[in-house]
This record gives C-alpha cells, sequence and structure tokens, in this order.
C-alpha cells in the first residue's frame, strides 16, 4: 500500500505540475502576437498594456514568464484587468453557490442514474425500458443551457412555481436555498442521469448472466434478494468509483453554463462573465483550480479503491 | 444500413436528421427567395405587416417579434430585428460544418497518435499516453473555452497554418483538440492488442523495407482492424461535436458575432428573458433534435455492430 501511495502521489505531483505549463502555454504562449494585448483584453489602455507586459515579464525568456506567472498565481496576486480585482479573492467568494450546485447535483445525478438504470435492467425489453432509454437519450442531447433557460422561462416566469434566479444562503434561509438551487441542480444532472443510467443498465444485464446470479437464484432466493444484494451491489462499485471520477470533471464543464443561465454568482459565472470580456487573469486561474482540482480528487478515488481492493494495488 | 433501415425509430430520426441537414444547406435560397433577407441584416426599425396591421420588427421596449408564420420573420426576429429563421439555417449551417471539421480533425489525431503509441510502445507511448491523460484531465467545456478565448483574440498563426480569429475553423480546430484523447486512448489499447497478433508478426516477416516498415503495417495491417472501433466512434463524436460547439458559442468563446450558430442565438435569447422565448425555443429545439438524432443513430449502429449489445437490448 504505502509504494501504491507514493507512486500514485509522484505522479499526482507530475500532473499537477504538467496542467500549470499547459495552461500557461494556452493563454500566454500561443504563438500569435503579443501576449500582453491578449492578457489585456479588449478594452485595454496602451498604459494598462504596457504595465501587463512589465508585470508579467513578457519582455523576458518564456521559462522567466512561466515562473513569474506561477508566483502570483500561487501567492494569489493575479488581477483581471477589465475591473482591477484581485482573482482569487473574487473565486473565494464565490465558491458557496458552486459547492451547493455540485453536491446537490452530484447526490441527484448519482441516486435517479441508478434508479432509472436498475427499473431499465429490471424490465429490459418492456415498455419501462423503452421509455427510460428514450428519456436518457434525449437527456444526453440536451444542451445544459437550453434545458436551464427553458424551465427557467415556464417554472420561473410563466407559472411562477419556483424562484427565478440567484443564490441564497443556506445559513440565512435554509428553505430558500433549496428553492433556489433546485432548478440548476436539476439542468445540470440530466446529461448524467442519461449517461449514468445507460451504463449502469448495460452493466446490470452483463452481470445478470453471471453464474453466481444463477446459483443465488437456484438456491432459492427471492428475486428481489438477487436483484439487491448479489446483482446491484456488484454493478455499483464500478458506478460509484466513476462517479468519484466525473464530479469535478461534471461540475467543472456545467458550472459554467449553469451558473450563469441562473444568474448563481459562483466561479464558474464569473468565469463565463470574463470570457464575455476576454479577460485571461480569470479565465486563467479557473482552468488552472478546476483541472487540479479534478486531477487531486481522482488521485483520492484512485487510493479509497486501492484501499479497498487490494488487486488495484497491483496493477 | 440494414440495421438502421429495419429499425423504424432509428429510420424515422435518420430522416429527420437529413431534413435537418438538406434544410440548412439551403439557407442561402430560403434567405434570397422566400425571406428577402440575409443572417446578418438588421431590420430594427422596419414594420412587417401580420393580420393586415403593420407592427414593429422590434418594439419601442426593445421586445422582438414573435412567429409571424409568414414568409418574413416566418420564425420571428431577435433583438437586432434579423430574421430568426434565416439565422436558424445559417446557424444551423455553421454548427454542422464545424461539427464535421471537428470530426475529421478528432479522428485524424486520434487515429494517427492513438495507433502509434500502441505500435510503437516505449518511450513515444509514454509521452503520447501522458499527452492523453493530461488533456482528458481538463472538462472538454473549459478547456475548450481555454482555448477558444486565447485564440479568439488573434487567430493562430504558425507560420504555414494560419487561421483568423473570426474563422469558422478556429471553433473546428478547439474542439478537434479538445475531443481527440477520447478516441485516442481506447484506438491505443486496441492497436497494442492488436500488434500481439499473428497477421502483424507474418507481415513483420515478409520483411518491408526499414524504413517505413512500421507506417506500412499500421496502415495496411492495424488500421483495418480499427475500423469498426472507429465507426461506433464517429457519430458519437459528431453529437459531441455540436453540442460543445453550441456551448463555447455560448459562452462567446466558439462562433463570433455576427455570424449565427445555434449556441449564440440561445445566448442572444436568454439575454432577454422573459421577452422573446422563441429566440431560446427555436435554436434549442434544432439544436436537441439534431444531436438526438445522430445519438439514435449511433445507439442503432452500436447495436448492430456489437451482437452482445444487441443480445441485452432483446433480453
Amino acid at each position: 500500500m504505502a509504494a501504491f501511495l507514493a507512486r500514485r502521489l509522484a505522479a499526482l505531483v507530475a500532473v499537477l505540475f504538467a496542467i500549470t505549463v499547459l495552461t500557461f502555454l494556452i493563454f500566454q504562449a500561443i504563438p500569435n502576437g503579443d501576449p500582453a494585448l491578449r492578457m489585456a483584453g479588449r478594452l485595454a489602455t496602451p498604459q494598462q498594456v504596457q504595465d501587463i507586459r512589465v508585470q508579467w515579464g513578457f519582455d523576458k525568456p518564456i521559462y522567466v514568464q512561466y515562473v513569474k506567472t506561477m508566483e502570483k498565481v500561487l501567492d494569489g496576486n493575479v488581477i483581471s484587468y477589465s475591473q482591477q480585482v484581485n482573482v482569487e479573492q473574487e473565486i473565494v467568494k464565490d465558491l458557496p453557490p458552486t459547492i451547493s450546485l455540485a453536491i446537490g447535483a452530484g447526490i441527484i445525478w448519482l441516486l435517479v442514474g441508478v434508479l432509472f438504470g436498475l427499473l431499465s435492467a429490471v424490465h429490459a425489453g418492456g415498455w419501462i425500458d423503452r421509455v427510460l432509454t428514450a428519456v436518457a437519450l434525449t437527456g444526453i442531447s440536451m444542451p445544459v443551457f437550453f434545458l436551464g433557460a427553458i424551465m427557467l422561462y415556464w417554472l420561473g416566469y410563466q407559472w411562477h412555481v419556483l424562484p427565478l434566479e440567484g443564490y441564497v444562503p443556506l445559513t440565512q434561509d435554509p428553505w430558500g436555498w433549496f428553492t433556489h438551487m433546485l432548478m440548476p441542480w436539476i439542468a445540470l444532472s440530466v446529461v448524467s442521469i442519461g449517461v449514468y443510467s445507460r451504463l449502469l443498465r448495460a452493466n446490470l444485464l452483463d452481470v445478470m448472466g453471471e453464474d453466481y446470479v444463477r446459483t443465488a437464484r437456484a438456491k432459492g432466493l427471492s428475486e428481489r434478494r438477487v436483484l439487491i444484494h448479489h446483482v446491484l451491489r456488484n454493478s455499483l462499485t464500478g458506478i460509484i468509483t466513476l462517479w468519484g471520477l466525473d464530479f469535478a470533471w461534471v461540475i467543472g464543464g456545467g458550472a459554467i453554463l449553469v451558473e450563469s443561465v441562473f444568474n448563481l454568482g459562483g466561479v464558474g459565472q464569473y468565469a463565463a462573465q470574463s470570457i464575455g470580456r476576454l479577460d485571461i487573469p480569470p479565465v486563467m486561474v479557473v482552468t488552472m483550480m478546476v483541472a487540479a482540482a479534478v486531477v487531486v480528487l481522482s488521485t483520492v478515488v484512485d487510493i479509497a479503491q486501492a484501499a479497498l481492493d487490494p488487486r488495484v494495488r497491483l496493477s | 444500413m440494414k440495421v438502421v433501415l429495419r429499425n423504424r425509430v432509428a429510420l424515422a430520426f435518420g430522416v429527420l436528421l437529413a431534413a435537418i441537414v438538406a434544410l440548412c444547406l439551403l439557407a442561402p435560397v430560403y434567405a434570397k427567395d422566400i425571406a428577402h433577407t440575409g443572417p446578418n441584416q438588421n431590420h430594427i426599425t422596419d414594420t412587417v405587416s401580420v393580420g393586415g396591421k403593420q407592427v414593429d420588427v422590434v418594439s419601442p421596449t426593445g421586445v422582438p417579434i414573435g412567429p409571424t408564420w409568414k414568409g418574413r420573420f416566418l420564425l420571428g426576429a431577435d433583438s437586432n430585428g434579423r430574421d430568426v429563421a434565416v439565422r436558424l439555417l445559417y446557424g444551423g449551417r455553421n454548427s454542422l460544418e464545424i461539427g464535421a471539421i471537428a470530426t475529421a480533425i478528432t479522428l485524424l489525431l486520434a487515429i494517427v497518435l492513438g495507433t502509434l503509441a500502441g505500435y510503437a510502445r516505449g518511450v513515444t507511448d509514454g509521452v503520447l499516453s501522458r499527452l492523453f491523460d493530461l488533456v482528458w484531465a481538463y472538462p472538454a467545456v473549459l478547456l475548450g473555452v481555454a482555448l477558444g478565448v486565447a485564440l479568439a483574440v488573434g487567430g493562430i498563426n504558425l507560420g504555414i497554418f494560419t487561421l483568423h480569429s473570426g474563422s469558422l475553423l478556429l471553433p473546428a480546430f478547439v474542439i478537434g483538440v479538445v475531443v481527440f484523447p477520447y478516441v485516442a486512448k481506447p484506438l491505443r489499447a486496441h492497436t497494442l492488442s492488436l500488434r500481439e497478433r499473428e497477421f502483424v508478426d507474418a507481415a513483420r516477416m515478409m520483411g518491408y523495407p526499414p524504413p517505413f516498415a512500421g507506417v506500412r503495417i499500421m496502415v495496411s495491417e492495424i488500421l483495418p482492424n480499427l475500423s469498426s472501433t472507429i465507426v461506433v466512434f464517429a457519430p458519437l463524436i459528431i453529437a459531441n461535436a455540436i453540442l460543445l460547439e453550441a456551448a463555447l458559442s455560448y459562452l462567446g468563446a466558439g462562433v463570433q458575432a455576427p455570424n449565427p450558430s445555434w449556441g449564440t442565438m440561445i445566448a442572444d435569447g436568454t439575454r432577454l428573458m422573459p421577452g422573446a422565448i422563441h429566440l431560446v425555443v427555436v435554436p434549442g429545439l434544432m439544436l436537441v433534435l439534431t444531436v438526438l438524432s445522430v445519438n439514435v443513430l449511433a445507439d442503432t449502429l452500436r447495436d448492430a455492430l456489437d451482437p452482445k449489445a444487441s443480445l441485452r437490448g432483446r433480453l
């Protein structure tokens, strides 16, 4: 286990380093014109552009630029150019809505995905399976920002079922927090519900053909017990591992779209607004942070899996 | 093909997709002969007759007219008084074009790099596999946004390879780069197992001239055996490329204004919420229907090529 841990942690450090390099290269070294101009965005004055050139060391060799950039990022000294605010302080301020969105959506898509997958597999070929397959395929084909806008219009503006938009802190008003988060949660989880239910369905049908399931049936266990204790349990470990790996990935990609539709004011919306202004520093920091979070989380899942299953450690 | 024809649902979606593609290709004809306007032509101060009355295309409060169900402004106007139906078709052309080119780029990169990594093994494989993993660590939307924003300011210029900042090829290039590892990884794994097979050994024994022996074996022995995997992946890549293009354009990191795309149209509509929901619904429905058709066809194709999967469906 110790050797496995050491290997995984070494790999983690290497990948984190590579992520900072790649992100840095994307934003500051794409071979085209003046990186200071790009950094400053469309709204900058010549003086600002000159300041950026000196501050980020664009007159120096590329590795010096990289070191300077990383110094700024790690010290929390990155300043956005359209509003001159500290990017990292802004991100910390925007974290609560993003974390609420992530946790709620993650729980919903896991539970509903497992439920749909299970129903689909048990009734494979029947009408429930057909309906759920249609739902899953539609979900996979649904852009989150379209679904979000549609829900916002009908559930919010037309029928007044749910509050319109914005974020209410959990500590201030738990019910308000819940009702405000409900639409964003659903919008973000629909795609993943589609993916997970299809995956679990295929997985369950595979396991149902295994010998040990036949044995369980042969010794007279009830169908329900076979399904839950033998079949589902076997498939579920894989799904939950996958969920752990996907979690940060889905949130990092989806939050940027969902938060701006519902005006939640989270990290994703901050990034989306910065994109609109072509303000590079916030986009760069958010990209680095999310990619780093994805890598760290998947390492944690790997280690947890290895702790539970000795076969993983040896491979 | 036979399987698609036998399955009525798949057939219906195939016809739908063909109709959408044909309509989008006929965009110039529709614009010229039916709507009498171009995709980027403003009519803010114009009026249009609806039920015998003259109505402003864009009301004094800035709300655009909804569907008239006539030749002019069939599906309403947007906030600049542009004909939504015309923009829908031109936008569809852009979306489909970007989807197709992005898929071609993805497949090219994935086939070349995936096969190379799997066949060469050793250091080449190590470097390429780390590259796949690195791109894989970023959520696709986020990496697409990062690249899209970085390139949106000044385009890309690599000497012989130049793309201007407004070019449609830019989002296609971004999507191709972001998506390719998802195909390259399975192709690499498949190549790794193929290269140990007897027929590859036999080809090696036959002794192709040394400098190109590897290339010859990869092209004439390995590649044909990868084709079924590639055929299964291709429609899935198309569906995802169209969705990713819409997301990038929605965020302002894809197709640049004033060029239409389904993503930018939905973004325009969301901004006017709740004033002009047709601006969200019209392009959104087209987007969902297109992606759904591709996904249904992909599903059918996979069932056809994977007998195990179709057996599961019949259980």
